[in-house]
Formats: C-alpha cells, sequence, structure tokens
C-alpha cells in the first residue's frame, strides 16, 4: 500500500493504547531519558532527548485523546502534526535510536519510551518518512527472503562447508525433529560458524534439529522499519514453516531483534499463539548445560569480556544465563562497567546500523562503549548478536582498535568435550 | 460592618473548596477513565515472567535512582527528591490541612510541630527554585520545557509562599492572606487533573506499564 500522510496519522492513532496515554500523562520533562541515551552523551545536542523524539506522538494523543486537547483544537490551541513535521523527525526516530531501551529504565515515572518509540515508526513508515536503505531492505526480504536478497545458495553453501568440517550431518526440512534452527542473513553472509558449532553442539547434547527451506532468515525488518505488514509477513514465513515440520521448538539465534520479533512481537503480529515454542540459542545452550549436556574441555584463558546485546538482555530478559556460560568456558571473565541491564547499545541496533547518513553519529555514539572496553581491555569481546558482532568489528576497526569480537556459541563449540562425536 | 477579606476568605473555605474539590475529584476520574479506556491488546505471547508482581514492584523500586545516574543529574534527582518529601510534609502533616482532611475524608493522623512544617515549606520552597534554575539553564531541560511546565511551576510554589506569610502574618491583612492560600491551593486543584501534576496519580500506572511490560519478559525494569 502507498505511504501517504493520512495513512501515517491512521497508523499511529491506531498505537496509541492505555500505556501510551499514560506514559504521557506522566511526564514531567525531567529530561532525565536524555542521559540515559548514547546519542545525547555522546553529543550533548538535547534534541536527541528520547521523549523530544516523541514529541509528535504527544501532540497527537493531546490533541485526539484527551478532552482539553480536543476543546483546544476547537480553538486553534492543539494544531495537527504536519508532513513535515514528520519529516523533520525522521532521524531522531531512526538515525539516533537504536531502541536500546536504556531511556525506558530511568524514566522516574515509569514511561516506557523505547516502546513508544517502537509505535511512532509504524506512523513513520506508513507516511513514507523511513530511511531508504530500510525500505530497499524490507522489499529484499519480502520478495527475495532476505533483507540481503537471495540467500538460499549462500546458506547451502555454508551448511555444505559446515558438514565437510565437522563431519555431521545436517538436514533441511526434516520433520519429526524438536527444533527448527533459523539464522541471521548477517550470520549466513558474515559468521557462517555458527552453523557448524550449532551441529557440533546438538550432536552432542542428542538435540535433533533441521533448517527449514521455505523460512530460514529469523531478521525481521518490519519490526525495525516499523511495519506491521511487513513484521506480520516475516514472522509467519517463519510459524508456517515450523507448523508445517510439526517442530517443538524453533531456535531463535543470536540475532537480537530477531529474538523481540519471533519470541515477543510475533504471536501478536499474526494474532494467535504458536503451536510451537521459541528458545533462544542461549536460553538453549544453558538449559543444555544445565542438563549435563554440555560438556567441555578446558577453559579459554584470554581476558574476556562481555557485550550484552539490548534487545536479548534488556528488552528480552536473557541476561544470566550468558553469564552462566561465560563462566563455564572463560578462565579469566572481565564485566564492563553498567554490564547486564544497564549495558550500553553497540551502537548499531534497531536498523540504524543501516542508515548510511548516521555512520557519523554513530561513530561518535560508539564512545561510551569504547571507554568500558578500554577500561577493561580485554583480549576478545563475546557477544550473542550477529548484528551487534558486526557494527563492534566496524566500530572498533573505525576507532582503531583491534580486539577481536566473538559469538558465544562459536566460543562454547570451540571448548566441546565432542572428540568422539566429531571424529564419527 | 462588612468585610470582603472575610467574605473571600468564608468563599474560599466553602463554595470556592467545593468547586476546587469536585474539580479534582472529577478530573482525575475523567483522566483516568480516559487513560484506561482505550485498553491495551491482549499479549499473546507465552509469559517468561509475571508481569503483575513485576509491575507492581516496579511502582515502588523506580523511586530509586539507577546507579550511578544521579551524577549526571544531581540537581533533578536531589532537587525532585527534596521537593516532594518536604512538599507533603507541609501539606499532610499540618495540623489544619489535617483537620481539613478528616472534614471530607473523615481520616486523621497526628500533626508534626511548627517548626518541622515551616521549615518543610522552605525547603519546599528551596528545592523548587533549585528545579526552576536548572529548568532554565539546562540545554535539556530548558528544551523540552513548555508554557505548561512553567504554569504548574507558579501553581505549586504559591500555596507554599501564601501559606507561608499566613501562617506568620508576615505582609499584608491576614484575613486576606489566608484566603489567598486557600485560593492558591484551589487554584492547584483545578489545574490539577488537567496538566502535569496529574503525574503525581499516573506515575502509578506507568510505573506499573513499564513494570509489567518488562517482566512479562522475565526482563528487569
Amino acid at each position: 500500500m502507498t505511504a501517504t500522510f493520512e495513512r501515517g496519522l491512521n497508523a499511529l492513532r491506531e498505537q496509541i493504547d492505555a500505556p501510551v496515554a499514560s506514559f504521557f500523562s506522566s511526564c514531567v520533562s525531567c529530561g532525565l531519558c536524555a542521559e540515559a541515551c548514547i546519542f545525547y552523551r555522546e553529543t550533548g545536542d538535547p534534541k536527541y532527548t528520547p521523549i523530544h523524539k516523541l514529541d509528535l506522538m504527544r501532540r497527537l494523543w493531546k490533541r485526539e485523546f484527551t478532552v482539553f486537547g480536543r476543546l483546544g483544537s476547537l480553538i486553534g490551541l492543539s494544531p495537527q502534526i504536519t508532513d513535515d513535521d514528520l519529516t523533520e523527525w525522521e532521524d531522531l526516530i531512526y538515525d539516533s535510536c537504536t531502541m536500546c531501551g536504556r531511556c525506558s529504565m530511568v524514566c522516574p515515572v515509569g514511561n516506557d519510551l523505547t516502546m513508544m518509540l517502537r509505535k511512532m515508526r509504524e506512523g513513520m513508515s506508513a507516511s513514507g518518512h523511513a530511511p531508504a536503505e530500510l525500505i530497499g531492505a524490507a522489499e529484499r526480504h519480502t520478495d527475495l527472503g532476505s533483507p540481503m536478497g537471495e540467500l538460499h545458495p549462500a546458506l547451502h553453501a555454508q551448511v555444505r562447508h559446515a558438514i565437510k568440517n565437522t563431519g555431521i550431518e545436517i538436514t533441511f526440512d526434516e520433520p519429526g525433529v524438536d527444533y527448527m534452527a533459523i539464522y541471521s542473513a548477517q550470520e549466513i553472509a558474515e559468521y557462517p560458524d555458527v552453523i557448524g558449532a550449532m551441529a557440533r553442539i546438538f550432536k552432542k547434547a542428542g538435540v535433533s534439529w533441521t533448517i527449514s527451506n521455505d523460512a530460514f532468515e529469523a531478521t525481521n525488518v518490519g519490526v525495525q522499519l516499523g511495519n506491521r505488514d511487513v513484521a506480520r509477513t516475516l514472522v509467519q514465513r517463519v510459524v508456517d514453516a515450523a507448523e508445517k515440520l510439526g517442530v517443538k521448538y524453533v531456535i531463535s539465534p543470536e540475532c537480537g531483534h530477531a529474538y523481540q520479533a519471533m519470541r515477543w512481537e510475533g504471536p501478536n503480529l499474526i494474532g494467535r499463539p504458536y503451536k510451537f515454542g521459541v528458545v533462544h540459542i542461549i536460553e538453549l545452550l544453558d538449559q543444555l548445560r544445565a542438563e549435563g549436556k554440555l560438556t567441555l574441555k578446558g577453559k579459554d584463558k584470554r581476558k574476556l569480556t562481555f557485550h550484552d546485546p539490548c534487545q536479548i538482555n534488556r528488552r528480552g530478559g536473557i541476561n544470566a544465563e550468558p553469564r552462566r556460560l561465560m563462566n563455564m568456558v572463560a578462565d579469566n571473565f572481565v564485566e564492563t562497567d553498567d554490564a547486564g541491564t544497564m549495558n550500553w547499545c553497540c551502537s548499531g541496533g534497531g536498523g540504524a546500523g543501516a542508515i548510511e547518513r548516521g555512520a557519523d553519529l554513530r561513530f561518535k555514539a560508539f564512545n561510551s562503549k569504547k571507554r568500558q572496553f578500554e577500561k577493561v581491555n580485554p583480549d576478545s569481546i563475546v557477544t550473542m548478536c550477529a548484528y551487534c558482532h558486526h557494527t563492534l568489528d566496524e566500530q572498533l576497526e573505525a576507532h582503531g582498535m583491534e580486539t577481536e569480537v566473538l559469538g558465544l556459541t562459536e566460543l562454547i563449540a570451540e571448548y566441546l568435550d565432542d572428540e568422539p562425536a566429531a571424529n564419527a | 460592618m462588612n468585610d470582603p477579606y472575610f467574605d473571600l476568605l468564608m468563599w474560599a473555605r466553602g463554595p470556592g473548596f467545593t468547586i476546587a474539590l469536585v474539580v479534582l475529584a472529577g478530573g482525575i476520574i475523567l483522566r483516568l477513565t480516559e487513560i484506561l479506556f482505550l485498553g491495551r491488546k491482549t499479549d499473546l505471547a507465552p509469559a517468561k515472567g509475571n508481569a503483575v508482581v513485576a509491575g507492581l514492584k516496579t511502582i515502588f523500586t523506580r523511586s530509586v535512582p539507577r546507579e550511578g545516574l544521579v551524577k549526571f543529574s544531581p540537581v533533578t534527582y536531589i532537587g525532585g527528591y527534596v521537593f516532594h518529601i518536604a512538599f507533603f510534609i507541609a501539606f499532610l502533616l499540618f495540623g489544619p490541612h489535617i483537620a481539613l482532611i478528616k472534614s471530607v475524608i473523615g481520616l486523621s493522623w497526628p500533626d508534626a510541630g511548627r517548626v518541622i512544617i515551616e521549615s518543610a515549606a522552605v525547603i519546599a520552597l528551596v528545592a523548587m527554585l533549585a528545579l526552576l534554575y536548572s529548568r532554565i539553564t539546562d540545554p535539556v531541560r530548558r528544551s523540552i520545557s513548555g508554557f505548561q511546565d512553567y504554569l504548574v511551576w507558579v501553581l505549586t510554589v504559591l500555596p507554599l509562599i501564601t501559606g507561608y506569610i499566613a501562617v506568620n502574618k508576615l505582609i499584608g491583612d491576614g484575613t486576606l492572606m489566608m484566603a489567598l492560600h486557600i485560593l492558591s491551593a484551589e487554584m492547584l486543584m483545578i489545574a490539577f487533573p488537567f496538566t502535569k501534576l496529574m503525574h503525581a496519580v499516573t506515575f502509578i500506572t506507568s510505573r506499573y506499564y513499564n513494570g509489567a511490560i518488562q517482566g512479562r519478559k522475565g526482563a528487569e525494569s
């Protein structure tokens, strides 16, 4: 459907619910949310104050959803937001917000600003004010199966490599297995070792799994863009594939927003609960560890620190699991300041990392993270999101730091005690 | 002899207070209705944590600032705490206020001494001045502040100033100052539901929603 200003306003109206009205009613303009935002903290520019980013939504709510605002609009006191307003706000909604959720954690009256920003994107997208990069990625994802385009051949090539390297059979479309694995395009294109790592771990732990040819892509550009129709279509693909295979669980990969999309937004997008569960790969590995099915040989001797992906930890609730795994595999695991729930974003999340014009801003924003890493001075940084991994690689290089970044699943597999299985 | 100040005081204590009370109560009910009736969709994703417990918990835990953040906005945090505590001491522990509340809702409690009440009023006023200074000089707070932020500041400090003057008979006619104190409090009551003062009620629902949204996912809030 063609994006128009009216469609944008309607999409925004649809997003206003009791929590949004409560949040706007509670804001006392204290500005404390600014201190939680990497973009404000690293630039000092007040326009990056999170509640300011939501001002257009607040104005619409006040004008149309409060008695006083409605009365005021009759005498011209609450002017309607305009298409020009939306144009002006585009970079505040997309380039300078990674939906990291820190602001929602510090607001003294409890406003979930991040949730409102996610809703704001629905209006921006429907009115034609989303960045071209995200629109392009959504079109590729919808038409070709992945935000990077057609990845079937690449996935099959990576799986063949993984089979060759591990000697373990990896199946496609195998019915009757317990788990269906999905991957982020970033993993397939840039960090494909995770496929072999999972194969080894699952072989050792006795986990039956497969990959679907119908739906192997976990990311969901619709969620980042703020387009429920796109987001629903992409979730539905995975749901259809998983339900066709009859698996008990879908494994959400090391990807932050994929976890949000599949685990938390998905059932609401398609309008019904799934017939299967969704488990994050790190949750599953921690479960296997607890069941004694994940035994390692030795520990990594390097000084390792951990980067928490915002959508998996702060917005996703997976905090203790990676730490138990890190302590299992690392001999010298050192946390950065603010590690865990209040961790700083890598600066590329929420689709921001794809927006070309925001590159300089992200370079500045990464300084929060850079200082934390410099203080710990690790040999390697471990994370559990392929896009965080990609952003960290990119920003560390841009900032002249040579620290290596590792995926937690691959690190676990590196120390897996599976010699007999691997040689079988 | 007809005393216009006395008549004003009587009106403020009588019909004026009744009007203010009706607008306050009716306005709060109206505002809460227009908020809560918007509703929210049932979350179809299976819960990982208990949303209700996390929501209720967050109503209280959000009163404590996140570790390390006070140093970035000391005036807002410390001024905010000091104002709220001092304001409520002056408002809720002053004998005549308690008597008034008892006449409205039938509940009462012991009052605090005059030194405590007057000190609290002055401290609340100083905190409000510090917060105003911060709002005007801090680039973030200045940029996000509008007319209403300054209006509610004025409406909040007026009862403190007039009350202090009236109780201590500092300036003007005592009867007039008492009438002005009551009228300023009534202005605060009337503005309450329709301005940011409403946060004193909706912070409860906002913190609950935030905690519940996060808690359902097993995430902290």
